[in-house]
């Protein structure tokens, strides 16, 4: 490893921490209250975090996904496309949107 | 053995030929051994891009053609065997981002390819961070770039440790074209 690789290395991480810490201050990862839920870029349905529901996201191309919200928890339990990145990706959080590609679905926590 | 100068630059031709192809199919084993078994350390969106280590080997090793011709060779034969049409614009544009990027770096005097790997790490991961927000028509999903900036960082660190060993030993080995 030469000295221009550890200060590549140390100049990434360095652009992570100030992209972090603006996000941070600017509020984007904390305080989420709302359930937001598009598909190809629009809004389809927004729930408040708090209630706890089942909502089945049905897409134009026959797809699916399984929305549980439960204990300020948002996450997907079932899909219909093969690679179930969605449901492996666990609970939505504000930084860490979950996204299922084949579907065009993203689910967000957003602030009102 | 010595050989005439005609036949010495026919058989260099033809083993760049076959060196070219043997690449090829190693990057695509690579992705197939990916697509079985992800490491994505439990981050969705985090590959370790073993595939990457025969294009960082490549770059130094063999011709630029030559290291373009296995990159897209494995980005559509992937695609066509393991993906869709999605996982196609992830990967071209990732693939292309990083290599244009680990270009660039080699030109630049100073990086070994531990640092042009890890550049390609950082550079594939925003390739594909900004398909997902055009595709996905979600802004949002930018928040997601600090993470991708450190495990890009940290993967293509491994890969280029990796490459750095095996282009070491295939100079050696004489075993370059």
């Amino acid at each position: 490893m030469k000295k221009k690789d550890i200060i590549l290395l140390l100049l990434i991480i360095a652009a992570a921490l100030i992209v972090t810490a603006v996000l941070a201050l600017t509020g984007a990862f904390t305080g989420g209250d709302k359930v937001v839920v598009t598909v190809d870029g629009e809004v389809y349905k927004e729930f408040p975090l708090n209630e706890n529901v089942e909502y089945k996201i049905e897409t134009e191309n026959g797809g699916y996904n399984l929305l549980v919200i439960k204990d300020g928890a948002a996450y997907v339990t079932e899909a219909s496309c093969p690679d179930k990145v969605c449901v492996n990706a666990g609970a939505a959080q504000e930084i860490k949107p979950v996204v299922c590609a084949p579907n065009k679905v993203v689910i967000t926590i957003e602030k009102d | 053995m010595r050989m005439s100068d005609n036949q010495s630059s026919h058989s260099v031709r033809t083993r760049g030929m076959a060196m070219t192809a043997l690449f090829a199919a190693l990057s695509i084993v690579f992705g197939y051994i990916e697509h079985l078994i992800p490491f994505d350390f439990g981050i969705p969106g985090v590959k370790l891009g073993l595939a990457n280590l025969v294009i960082v080997t490549m770059m130094y090793t063999f011709s630029k053609r030559q290291t373009l011709f296995v990159l897209f060779v494995r980005i559509f034969v992937c695609a066509m065997l393991f993906g869709n049409i999605y996982s196609l614009l992830y990967s071209l544009a990732g693939g292309v981002l990083s290599f244009g990027i680990m270009c660039v770096l080699k030109k630049i005097k100073g990086f070994s390819p531990i640092g042009v790997s890890i550049g390609g790490g950082v550079a594939h991961n925003i390739g594909q961070l900004a398909v997902a927000i055009i595709v996905l028509n979600s802004p949002n999903i930018a928040l997601y770039l600090p993470v991708l900036l450190i495990s890009g960082g940290l993967t293509g660190g491994v890969i280029g440790t990796c490459a750095n060993t095996i282009i070491n030993r295939l100079t050696k080995a004489d075993l370059t074209s």
